[in-house]
């Protein structure tokens, strides 16, 4: 019982920060602190997955985006700063327009879960997930796996190309 | 918590996400709104998988994971690309076809 109260609060606690962190993503001012917020998200999204029992997901959340995405991101922002010389615009517009756009997709995809009604029963956690995904990324999806080793190549390569320097 | 929280707080998310997306003017600023919008695909995957009991989802999920790390990179290559030759970070001005 004081299991479920800890699990609750938990899911709560990342749920509302994960909320509040995506609004100041999309409402802040300044394209910096955007970024740090985004930050914030992607490591409650990874507290999200640790509440689901995946462990290495979060590790990978946290190692991958919250420190790789968001490095190469702070990276992009001072770099093309320093291009321009001058701080980046982060203006919004059509505020309204999309808001309300946003407010009815919210509202058709709650109602849809509402009739889905998807109220699947918890299983107990059977063994370890994390030698489960390394099982199956090894066995029945080893060839997505190679194809994303290719994938990463063809973007390091296509990123360094573009990021050239002029001749 | 039951698999309708995780799906509901995943599409408040999303919903976050696409009006970042929608608003922004500045092409960095899209891509922090994709960036949401496909975490809150993450968080699905995962809350579907673990109450079904199926690894798959959360396989899914490291791919997606990687998909987007290499987006990220050639995105900001192509942001910091457009920033050298026309001066610009509205996606409003990238209106050219022609390199």
């Amino acid at each position: 019982m004081t299991l479920d109260v800890v699990a609750i609060g938990a899911f709560w606690l990342c749920a509302v920060t994960l909320v509040c962190s995506a609004l100041a993503v999309v409402l802040g001012k300044n394209l910096f602190h955007s970024v740090l917020w985004l930050a914030l998200a992607l490591v409650s999204t990874a507290a999200i997955f640790l509440t689901l029992d995946a462990e290495f997901l979060a590790a990978v959340q946290v190692l991958l985006y919250a420190g790789g995405v968001i490095t190469v991101v702070v990276f992009a922002i001072v770099v093309t700063e320093r291009l321009v010389g001058e701080r980046l615009s982060h203006v919004s517009r059509r505020v309204v327009t999309s808001a309300v756009v946003c407010a009815a997709l919210l509202a058709v995809l709650v109602r849809a879960l509402n009739l889905a009604n998807v109220s699947l029963p918890r299983p107990a956690a059977a063994g370890d997930l994390t030698s489960q995904i390394g099982t199956s990324l090894l066995t029945r999806y080893a060839l997505p796996f190679e194809l994303l080793a290719l994938l990463l190549v063809v973007g390091l390569l296509a990123a360094s190309y573009f990021a050239r320097p002029e001749d | 918590m039951s698999l309708s929280a995780y799906l509901t707080l995943a599409a408040v998310v999303f919903c976050i996400g696409l009006f970042g997306t929608m608003t922004r003017r500045n092409t960095v600023g899209i891509l922090l709104g994709i960036e949401l919008m496909l975490n809150a695909v993450n968080i699905n995957f995962v809350a579907f998988s673990r109450f079904r009991g199926i690894e798959t989802g959360m396989v899914f999920t490291l791919f997606a994971i990687c998909i987007t790390v290499a987006e990220v990179a050639l995105g900001l290559a192509i942001v910091i690309l457009l920033f050298r030759t026309r001066r610009t970070a509205s996606a409003d001005h990238v209106d050219w076809l022609k390199g």
